[in-house]
């Protein structure tokens, strides 16, 4: 397996064109693409990638990028497109058509802050809007991740037990855009991780089916019901795919949650994506210093890992959970989503949500230990921490008070209803 | 209900004497038990597709958008449909339709890959799309049945609802034209675009055999009676579009490659008094008869400029 030094976006782009091309023998690969900054390199490589039996349709849109390989999934190709941010909002209607349809479709987002005001450096706010739909959502920690992710994205969501699109993220810029040492595969390796796609529900001419029409309620809940016991497979059929991942590249891709000296820890960070690279330095070195600290590292939003943060904190009295995102009027997304997946079982644990990095801030050792020192000082949750905020926003003055429309009534005189 | 006869045969040139038509051998493209309302010009244009895709022995994939021809379809898990047919969203009928002719040619498949879509899927929130699909030249067939009103919603304005006509969201009549969007398509330059009536047979099929024996993009447009919509009675939609074509109101019409162009009818210029009168959407006293024939009579005549400078 050649070994090179390549961006994020770099692995992202070889791993859905290889895959792609995996399909020639069966009924080949499409894509729709559209660029936006942090993604470009991604589509770009897709474009000049030699398919056998292929083709890029370079749109005038996300919303049409997505509609495209829909169309492309539709007619039984392995179809895939990557996008970020206001392109990932422009196409959410078309996102959700690719969740309802079970199809297979493979989404590289690279995680960039929601505009505007116009920012693109890194923020998860993007795709954790999309939690709702019924996509699973891994993020890349780094380089590596991407490429491994990226394939095994595609056999999980091509498993008939799955039929799931899934949507694989990684920070922008620092990994989008920052080299490093990554081992790629080799295409032979590829075609053998990636049999040929047979989608059980495509067109055909001889199966004159109506797909999208009309549906009652009934038929509605079933088809939701479906979807979730489809998700309920996931983390079975995801171990599943590592393993024949090792067995066909000769090493282990990384897993839906990782847990470092959560042993007997009694407290545990719980951080994703770059972040938690980061927080693995502290926390290694607080350890050495004979600290109970442990590390949590989710990489999988859709399904949410419940059993393995249970068993994660299960020596934990409190746990901090770094965001690099906001939802208006909540917080963080993972602090909120932890705390619905551990409550009425561990209503114990303190649990407070802190906002680190949001708009691309660095999340440094230093921020990470001011971290644990307001978690280590804590009695109660409180309203999430914004990490590094130096000088809050002044409240705005409350309007003055306006006259009284009627006049008060004197004290004394009764007022008539 | 006026007692006026609506002027039916009058004297345009005729293409349209159907003669004998044989019966389907196949199943129709629309089966009984559609939701269409009755007179709906869906019901006929999807049947005459039905019947050339039949005399020329083809096959066909249908991605229609968010309009009544989804609905057309009926509830899960019956549809109307006798052919694969996918549902997309409102703006993205031509994207996905892309998807599935570039696997299909990929596959040396030869489906036709068919758009049927609504006039706001096309004039207003599809056009971009549509628009991108005709510059890439797509090998599609896209068909807009232009009833001139967002019928599914309940009837409101479209970039298509011709001026003067009451929607819901023109309470007081519309005050803009009609978007040309003949002239649109023909400018992207695309293989073939050409117009369509449900009052004329002959023509309609002529233009769907060469709509799908052309390959590249190609662009339908039909002028679709609505008796819902219109306020119109059921059994005079045909009638009514024929009115629309003599007046002059809508010009049939072909356009090749964007240069060459043949016109198809030539009106006679009938009194299109009735067209107004007979669809209570429109308020007599508040259609200008004058201006709305003498402009029907100026875009004629740069069509007929047209197609003689650039005959096809
Ligand atoms: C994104 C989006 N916006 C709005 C709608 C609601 N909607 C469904 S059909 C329709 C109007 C369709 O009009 P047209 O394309 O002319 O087809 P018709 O209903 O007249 O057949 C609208 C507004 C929708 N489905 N999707
Ligand atoms: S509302 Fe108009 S276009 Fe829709 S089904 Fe009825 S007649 Fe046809
Ligand atoms: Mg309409």
């Amino acid at each position: 397996m050649p070994r090179e030094i390549v961006t994020g976006n770099h692995a992202a782009g070889l791993a859905l064109s290889m895959a792609g091309e995996a399909n020639r023998f069966a009924r080949g690969t499409a894509a729709g693409i559209y660029p936006i900054t942090p993604q470009t390199e991604i589509v770009e490589r897709v474009a000049a990638f030699p398919f056998s039996k292929g083709r890029v349709v370079p749109v005038e849109s996300e919303h049409s990028a997505m509609g495209v390989t829909i169309g492309a999934s539709l007619s039984g190709a392995r179809a895939f497109t990557a996008s970020s941010s206001n392109g990932l909002a422009y196409m959410v209607e078309n996102i959700m058509v690719a969740g309802f349809y079970r199809l297979p479709v493979v989404m590289v987002a690279v995680n960039r802050t929601l505009g505007p005001p116009w920012n693109i450096w890194a923020d998860q706010g993007d795709t954790l809007m999309l939690r709702d739909f019924p996509w699973i959502q891994l993020y890349a920690q780094d380089n590596q991740q991407v490429a491994d992710l990226t394939l095994l994205a595609f056999r999980l969501a091509e498993d008939p037990r799955v039929l799931l699109p899934v949507l694989v993220c990684m920070d922008a810029f620092i990994v989008s855009h920052t080299q490093m040492e990554t081992e790629l595969p080799t295409q032979e390796q590829v075609d053998r991780y990636l049999p040929p796609l047979d989608l059980p529900h495509r067109m055909r001419s001889d199966d004159p089916k109506t797909l999208g029409g009309l549906v009652w309620p009934d038929a509605t809940v079933s088809l939701r019901k479906e979807i979730h016991e489809a998700f309920d497979r996931v983390p079975m059929v995801f171990e599943e795919c590592r393993q024949e991942f090792r067995d066909v590249f000769g090493r282990s891709p990384a897993g839906a949650v990782e847990a470092y000296h959560t042993k007997n820890a009694e407290t545990v960070l719980v951080a994703t994506a770059t972040i938690a690279t980061t927080a693995l330095e502290v926390v290694r070195s607080r350890r050495a210093a004979g600290e109970r600290v442990g590390l949590l590292i989710l990489r999988m939003l859709r399904p949410f890992p419940i059993d393995q943060l249970l068993e994660a904190c299960a020596s934990a009295s409190r746990i901090g959970v770094l965001d690099r995102d906001y939802a208006a009027g909540i917080g963080g997304v993972w602090a909120h989503e932890i705390r619905a997946a551990l409550q009425g079982t561990r209503d114990d644990l303190l649990v407070q949500g802190y906002l680190t990095g949001i708009g691309g801030g660095d999340v440094t050792a230093e921020r990470i230990d001011e971290v644990l020192v307001d978690l280590g000082q804590r009695e109660l949750p409180g309203p999430p921490v914004w990490v590094g905020l130096e000088d809050p926003a002044p409240v705005p003055a409350a309007p003055p008070p306006k006259a009284p429309l009627v006049p008060p009534v004197p004290s004394g005189v009764e007022a008539t209803p | 209900m006026s007692t006026t006869e609506l002027p039916v045969n009058g004297s345009a040139p005729r293409r349209d004497m159907p003669g004998e038509i044989p019966p389907l051998s196949c199943e129709p493209l629309l089966r009984p038990g559609n939701t269409n309302c009755g007179g709906c010009g869906m019901s006929i244009g999807l049947t005459w597709l039905g019947r050339a895709l039949e005399d020329l022995e083809q096959k066909a994939h249908l991605a229609i958008p968010a309009c009544c021809g989804a609905v057309t379809a009926g509830a899960f898990p019956t549809t109307s449909y006798a052919m694969p047919t996918v549902a997309t969203t409102f703006a993205a009928a031509p994207a996905v339709a892309s998807g599935l002719a570039s696997i299909r040619d990929l596959n040396g498949s030869e489906e036709q890959v068919i758009c049927w879509a609504g006039d706001g899927g096309t004039y207003d929130i599809g056009f971009a799309t549509l628009s991108a699909a005709a510059e890439r030249n797509e090998n599609i067939l896209y068909i807009c049945y232009d009833n001139e009103i967002y019928g599914n919603t309940g009837g409101q304005r479209s970039s298509a609802t011709p001026p003067g006509a009451r929607t819901t969201t023109t309470p007081h009549g519309k005050s803009e034209s009609k978007k040309d969007v003949m002239s649109i398509m023909a400018a992207h330059g695309i293989p073939y675009a050409a117009t369509l009536s449900v009052g004329h047979p002959e023509d309609f099929r002529q233009k769907l055999h060469t709509a799908l024996t052309t390959s590249g993009m190609r662009f339908l447009l039909m002028h679709s009676p609505c008796p819902t919509g219109w306020k119109s009675e059921p059994a005079e939609s045909v009638q009514l579009v024929r009115l629309a074509v003599r007046s002059g109101l809508f010009p049939l019409f072909e356009v090749f490659g964007g240069q060459r162009y043949r016109i198809n009818a030539e009106p006679d210029w009938a009194d299109p008094t009735e067209y107004f009168r007979r669809q209570r959407r429109f308020r007599p006293e508040e259609v200008d008869l004058g201006t709305t024939r003498r402009w029907a009579r100026e875009r004629f005549q740069r069509l007929k400029v047209l197609a003689e400078a650039f005959p096809a």
